[in-house]
């Protein structure tokens, strides 16, 4: 992308940087041209789009169901999450709601890829300021929650596991029981992950008071998810407005009260606790019944039926050639996804593609706090800002 | 349905009725999320007093974009989606402008319509008015057509 590196400034004394694309520390192709009076940021320009692969486009030649492979490859850090939250929009839209047990399933993908999320976070933004030994021990705990992803849905990243009104299949009892394991396990993972960081010296400088983004600041830029609470604003999408749910579960909101790289990271490790607290309790609460909606017109049947019925076999083909439709009307449905708030803005016009189908990145609109962040602050404290914004260009750029 | 909190941003629709009669074009609403049309001229207006008024009090513009009508005069619309913390509410406000726009810019008000709006430029080519920095934003900056706009087709042979 031909961007000129051009001084935001008049000023002669000034160095303009440029840091990325391609840069271990900006998580993925972003791109960040600074300005600098010996090591301060007097000004800074991010640049997105290296990613943009017009997804928004893309959704209004595509089926509804064509559609669900594509939200894996937003925030791939989390495919689950976003695909949980296209099917809610496109069942908002449909007016119709999965059953329980379906629910319970989603609440657990949701909750589990924040948990993977924000471990790859916590390991790299650690490794960012040269804390590398927290990037081993992160990613061996998300190696297992990748098992638990890819034995729930076949694929570590292309997970594609909802489906509008259901789930592809049903998780099985060893599965769920694997997943005790692991949510029995974590609030020791996470014990030790803190004992690295929590009052390390070190981590305590590099991060505390360190791209402080006041409450206010953080609701004119439109930031959602972690950051906005580490800067006092308890909003959830999950306490606020629940889906799937959420509502008959006990969980804490963490809030910061500095709005700084530090009050971030205690707010993310915080809600890994409660990730689990939530696995727990759906663990102990999921019911049994079907995981999708008896609708044969929306939803693939089995594939014994496939296989042995007619009538089973050409809904088949025509869900899949053809698509089904969606009423004319139009829906912004909302998601807590690990980044913050990801709204779907489905306009249809009737008929079995999106009409228009805006995408509200969370990450994007976070990132447009960045400038603002590290005005002032050392370039080097770019880096710690960067990592505590969490952006995953998947996402921004979709 | 339990994603929607029903009559969502209907209070907000009413009081703008009495606040601003003569900029309210139109509103409606799906599956409980109310929307409403606003004279362009009168955008940022009546965007400042939904934010400022303790009643309607929606301090958070969550997202900017457009649809575009090709066969629909005016053909763009343009579509804000608003947040209140205090009253867990949100609105979806509209305006339909020409091709190109214009339409007021809504950073003085928040500073989220910066990218957004940025972003809705880029994608469909219009322009707001009093926008600090109305430049590409995801698209390369020698590109010369809006993708979103309904005349370009997903692919081109």
């Amino acid at each position: 992308m031909p961007v000129q590196i051009e001084p935001s400034t008049d000023r002669a004394d000034t160095l303009t940087i440029n840091m990325g694309p391609s840069h271990p520390a900006t998580h993925g192709v972003l791109r960040v041209i600074l300005e600098l009076d010996g090591e301060t940021v007097v000004a800074c320009d991010p640049v997105v789009g290296y990613l943009h692969r017009g997804m928004e486009k893309i959704a209004e030649n595509r089926t509804y169901l064509q559609f669900i492979p594509y939200t894996d490859r937003m925030d791939y850090l989390s495919p689950l999450a976003a695909n949980v939250g296209f099917a809610l929009a496109v069942e908002g839209l449909l007016g119709i709601e999965v059953p329980p047990r379906c629910q319970s399933l989603r609440v657990i993908c949701c909750e589990l890829s924040r948990i993977g999320a924000h471990l790859v976070w916590l390991g790299t933004s650690a490794l960012d300021l040269g804390a590398a030994t927290m990037f081993f021990h992160t990613f061996k705990d998300r190696e297992w929650h990748y098992d638990l992803i890819e034995d729930l849905t076949g694929a570590r990243l292309t997970t594609s596991y909802t489906r509008v009104g259901g789930v592809v299949h049903d998780a099985t009892a060893d599965w769920l029981k694997r997943l005790h394991d692991f949510v029995r396990a974590m609030p020791g993972r996470i014990d030790d992950y803190e004992g690295l960081l929590t009052k390390n010296t070190i981590w305590l400088k590099r991060t505390q008071g360190v791209g402080k983004l006041s409450a206010a600041d953080a609701l004119s830029f439109g930031v959602t998810g972690p950051v906005l609470r580490a800067s006092g604003v308890a909003y959830d999408v999950r306490r606020a407005r629940p889906y799937c749910g959420y509502e008959n579960y006990e969980f804490e909101v963490p809030v910061g009260t500095e709005g700084d790289v530090y009050d971030r990271y205690l707010v993310r490790i915080e809600e890994m606790r409660q990730s689990v607290r939530i696995l727990d309790q759906v663990l102990r609460t999921i019911p049994d019944g079907p995981v999708n909606v008896d609708d044969p017109k929306i939803f693939l049947p089995p594939k014994t039926r496939v296989l042995t019925s007619m009538e089973e076999l050409i809904h088949q083909f025509m869900i899949v050639t053809e698509g089904f439709e969606c009423p004319p009307g139009e829906i912004y449905v909302a998601t807590e996804v690990p980044k913050g708030e990801l709204g779907f803005y489905i306009v249809s016009e009737g008929g079995k593609a999106p009409y228009r189908c805006r995408i509200r990145s969370s990450a994007f609109n976070n990132l447009a706090s960045l400038s603002h962040q590290v005005r002032g602050e050392l370039v080097a404290d770019v880096v710690a800002c960067i990592g505590s914004l969490d952006p995953v260009m998947g996402e921004v750029d979709r | 349905m339990g994603v929607t909190a029903p009559a969502e941003g209907a209070a907000a629709i009413e009081l703008m009725a009495a606040r601003f009669p003569d900029a309210l074009v139109e509103s409606g609403s799906f599956r409980g999320q109310h929307w409403a049309v606003i004279v362009p001229s009168r955008w940022s207006d009546v965007a400042q007093w939904l934010r400022d008024d303790p009643r309607t009090d929606y301090d958070v513009l969550l997202d900017v974009t457009a649809v575009h009508w090709p066969h629909r005069d005016p053909p763009m619309e343009i579509v804000a989606h608003l947040h209140s913390h205090s009253r867990n509410d949100r609105l979806r406000l509209k305006a339909r402008v020409g091709d190109r726009g214009p339409i007021a810019s809504l950073t003085p008000l928040w500073r989220s319509a910066d990218w957004n709006e940025r972003e809705t430029f880029d994608m469909f080519g219009i322009v707001f008015d009093g926008h600090p920095d109305l430049r590409r934003i995801l698209m390369p900056e020698d590109y010369t057509d809006f993708p979103l706009r309904k005349e370009l087709p997903l692919f081109r042979g």
